[in-house]
């Protein structure tokens, strides 16, 4: 028997924690048994070959090649991990690495950044990626007529030019340190331009590590190895790479559990633990920095006042959501949205549930009997109207009377959230705290969905911006994170770790969490055992 | 024989009318609902300017009105217009999905048809026996079950229990007829345990019915076998009833299997029905629509005339 073997059964509850042991000191490899229950990343070499299908969890009939308007992750992972590349790279360890720049540098105000490009990098056809590609690219997401998602990413991008073959130059009209990170947002894949500067986005033509063999929308895409891949030989491990959509979570499961897929993204979390047991399949969970909120419309009332906000904050039971609408696959929020995954997360103490404090801020506000509707659909994340019904009860023992508005998925964005006072929402995060907080904090941006304004805040977020020395960004990020803790209109009840499940043949080193499956990038960066 | 001619041109011109209908509630219904494809399609990333540019691109930002005759015209002349959302031809996108439907209706309805009629045929000769009892208690369980509960029931025991049949039906363009056919098998079984009821108590009363006229008394009485009572004298007369039941069923099998797509991950026309009104496009959501709603016009029509083909005081009026 080996330890494997061992692991097995174990895991399959098929012998006990005693047995195991024995036949691990048996077996001598009683040091081993020490990750016992951890998900065993083998850091072994990664081996060349083999066909990999992967069954997403979103996916729709409707979805394009064209990164400007992704929304789920099958073309997420399709359309930037797979098929093309982009500037550059956060590392499977959380940090901003090298792709198709090779290296780049700030002007000291960060307002100009300069970008040395990879020379020889090819795409699928065979044209050699130039500097107009990258231009064209970033340029597809910008002006008047674009109907891209990451136009706001781009909006203070004054001018994008070349300097020579290989070098680009971005100048912003306010400086920003976290620029490089920008590129790796997955809108701002390298595409093929034309020449005229537009881009071709809707062939799948790229730079990535796969190349497109067929591709129907909603069902399923097929890529293959493309030889001349610029990472080459320690990346792109699989002959092939399968995608197949199956939004149905049983179907999904099934699926998994029958073999007809190797890896599948979105475990039920309420069968979770079953499918852990069964042989041969390995959960695996990555805390990134997606995260539930509960925006209130702070310029509307009750909700401007503070008092109120933190009636409500202190009024919810987080512990308890976590245990039952993640099933613990997760951490608790304190009201702000830098998860532990952020480089900058401050270490605020914990806000928990104490009815005691709600009342006295309630109090605070005038308002004993207070009562607020809370308006929730599944669509926000699921399990919000659980969550929600939850919370009514969490918050009657602080005498506060929630009553939860059921709302239809259908429209939820643009009917119900940022229009009704108080809703369910939830942010798939972003890799940097200047990010998150521009995208849905600062004053007056188009997704500041509490109509939040913080005059110390929004200072602190411009100047913050700017600064390229560490240690005193990471000072201003906490108090950021303080005051949106404390004044800020948006309750921060949970972080949700991706949970996915595979076969344990598969392998794979460190598992990037900026995005779900393995940062997107899942295809280049696994292997078979 | 002219009199049938004669119908069916007159029930085509209204079946055309019909669809025209058709296409008016349709477009007003999915107007009705909120948001359009712009935001439908930016969802949470949805910005004022970004949604405007998309609008205008594609013509959304004209009033209703305009909108919908510039699409009727374009129809008129045979061109259903391109997807919003893929920019892709809508025969393409609609064409191998109708394909697939048709061909899991088809492949459902020729377990389900003879299985339903015989198992009607034989309720009726045993009739109130242990075997007819147990028979409708089997069928009227199979079709008070969801579809989804049938279908993970066969799922669980002949996919995951047992790896007999594929637990998804992952078929593409290449894959063969035999592969189909085995891929295909547990969705096909689900639909016949939920259309099979219906259809065979219907055989069963239409039969049971009859059994009590004077001219099967007759023939009891010469002392015809009840089997050949029921087969030579009972059911030619039992047939329109069957007939229509059996053609709303078909009809079922092709515009009510969504869920059962679903559940196998097929390719079907009604995932695209679904995933289109989600993001209110429009086009192919016209074109789905005009598809079941001319399944339902030809089937009804096609139960009709085979009524009609079957019952001699009905070919020849007098």
């Amino acid at each position: 028997m080996t330890m494997k073997e061992l692991e097995r059964l174990y895991a399959a509850n098929k012998i006990s924690r005693r047995d195991f042991l024995a036949g691990a000191a048996a077996v001598g490899a009683l040091g081993a048994a020490g990750t016992l229950g951890a998900p065993s990343a083998r850091a072994a070499t990664p081996k060349k070959g083999g066909h990999m299908r992967v069954g997403l969890g979103t996916g729709s009939t409707s979805d394009v090649l064209d990164p400007a308007t992704f929304d789920t992750t099958f073309n997420q992972v399709l359309g930037y991990g797979t098929l093309r590349s982009s500037l550059t790279e956060v590392t499977p360890e959380g940090d901003i690495g090298p792709e198709i720049a090779e290296s780049w540098e700030a002007s000291p105000d960060a307002k100009t950044w300069v970008f040395k490009l990879r020379q020889g990098v090819e795409f699928h056809d065979g044209k050699s990626m130039t500097v107009d590609d990258v231009i064209a690219s970033l340029n597809h997401h910008r002006g008047e007529e674009t109907q891209s998602a990451a136009k706001p990413l781009l909006a203070s991008v004054e001018e994008i030019r070349a300097d020579g073959p290989d070098t680009l130059v971005v100048q912003l009209a306010a400086g920003n340190a976290d620029f490089p990170y920008y590129m790796t947002d997955y809108h701002l894949a390298i595409l093929p331009s034309d020449g005229e500067g537009k881009v071709d986005a809707t062939s799948g033509n790229g730079t990535g590590p796969y190349k497109l063999e067929s591709f129907e929308p909603g069902v399923s895409a097929m890529t293959s190895r493309f030889e001349n891949y610029f990472k080459g030989g320690d990346r792109q491990h699989f002959d092939s790479f399968e995608m197949l959509a199956l939004t149905d979570t049983a179907a999904r499961t099934n699926a998994m559990t029958t073999g007809e897929v190797d890896y599948m993204e979105r475990a039920d979390l309420k069968t979770v633990h079953l499918l852990e047991r069964r042989p041969g399949v390995a959960v695996l969970k990555t805390d990134g920095t997606q995260h539930y909120t509960m925006p209130m419309i702070t310029t509307q009332d009750p909700y401007t006042d503070n008092n109120v906000r933190l009636a409500l904050k202190h009024a919810i039971n987080r512990e308890d959501l976590l245990e039952k609408v993640l099933r613990g696959y997760g951490a608790v929020g304190n009201d702000h949205p830098i998860g532990t995954a952020n480089r900058y997360h401050a270490d605020i103490e914990q806000r928990t549930y104490d009815p005691d404090k709600a009342r006295f801020y309630a109090k605070q506000a005038g308002m004993e009997n207070l009562a607020v509707n809370l308006s929730a659909a599944d669509a926000a994340f699921a399990g919000a109207v659980d969550a929600a019904v939850l919370f009514r009860e969490h918050a009657a023992a602080a005498g506060i009377d929630v009553t939860v508005v059921r709302e239809p998925n259908d429209g939820y964005w643009s009917d119900v959230w940022m229009v009704k006072p108080f809703s369910m929402c939830y942010w798939g995060g972003r890799p940097t705290e200047d990010q998150m907080f521009t995208t849905a904090y600062a004053d007056g941006v188009p997704w500041n969905d509490t109509f939040w304004s913080h005059e110390r805040f929004n200072s602190l977020l411009v100047e913050a911006r700017a600064v390229l020395d560490e240690a005193k960004r990471a000072e201003m990020y906490y108090e950021m994170q303080q005051i949106v803790r404390d004044e800020g209109g948006v309750i921060v009840p949970l972080f949700a770790s991706y949970v996915d499940a595979h076969t344990d043949k598969l392998a794979h080193g460190a598992v990037g969490s900026n995005y779900a499956l393995d940062g997107f990038k899942l295809a280049e960066r696994w292997w078979w055992a | 024989m002219s009199a049938i001619l004669k119908m069916i041109s007159q029930r085509l011109a209204l079946g055309l009318l019909t669809l025209w209908v058709v296409t008016i509630i349709i477009f007003m219904a999915v107007e009705l609902l909120p948001g359009d494809f712009a935001e439908a399609l930016l969802g949470q990333a949805a910005t004022e300017e970004t949604v405007a540019a998309i609008r205008r691109e594609l013509g959304l930002d004209q009033p209703a009105f305009t909108r919908y005759f510039l699409w009727l015209g374009d129809v008129l002349q045979g061109d259903f217009g391109r997807s919003l959302a893929s920019d892709r031809l809508i025969s393409e996108l609609v064409g191998p999905r109708v394909y697939n439907t048709l061909f899991l209706a088809a492949y459902a309805a020729v377990i389900a048809v003879p299985v339903a009629l015989t198992l009607g045929v034989l309720a009726a000769l045993y009739r109130n026996s242990l075997y007819d009892r147990s028979v409708n208690v089997g069928a009227l369980a199979a079709i008070s079950s969801p579809e989804f509960f049938a279908a993970y029931i066969l799922v669980y025991f002949f996919a995951v229990q047992n790896a007999w049949f594929p637990a998804i039906a992952r078929v593409s363009e290449t894959t063969g007829f035999g592969a189909r056919l085995e891929m295909l098998f547990l969705p096909a079984v689900t639909l016949t345990l939920v259309t099979m009821a219906h259809m065979m108590r219907m055989t069963r009363a239409a039969i049971i019915n009859l059994m009590a006229s004077p001219y099967i008394e007759m023939a009891r009485l010469k002392g015809v076998p009840r089997g050949r009572i029921i087969t030579k004298h009972a059911l030619p007369n039992a047939l329109s009833p069957i007939i229509n039941v059996v053609a709303l069923n078909l009809a079922y099998l092709i515009v009510g299997v969504v869920v059962v797509e679903v559940v196998f991950a097929y390719p079907g026309l009604g995932q695209l029905l679904v995933d289109s009104v989600a993001k209110r496009d429009m086009p192919v959501v016209q074109a789905s629509c005009l598809v079941f709603a001319v399944t339902y016009i030809l089937l009804n029509l096609l139960a009709d005339i085979l009524s009609i083909l079957s019952n001699p005081r009905l070919l020849h009026p007098r």
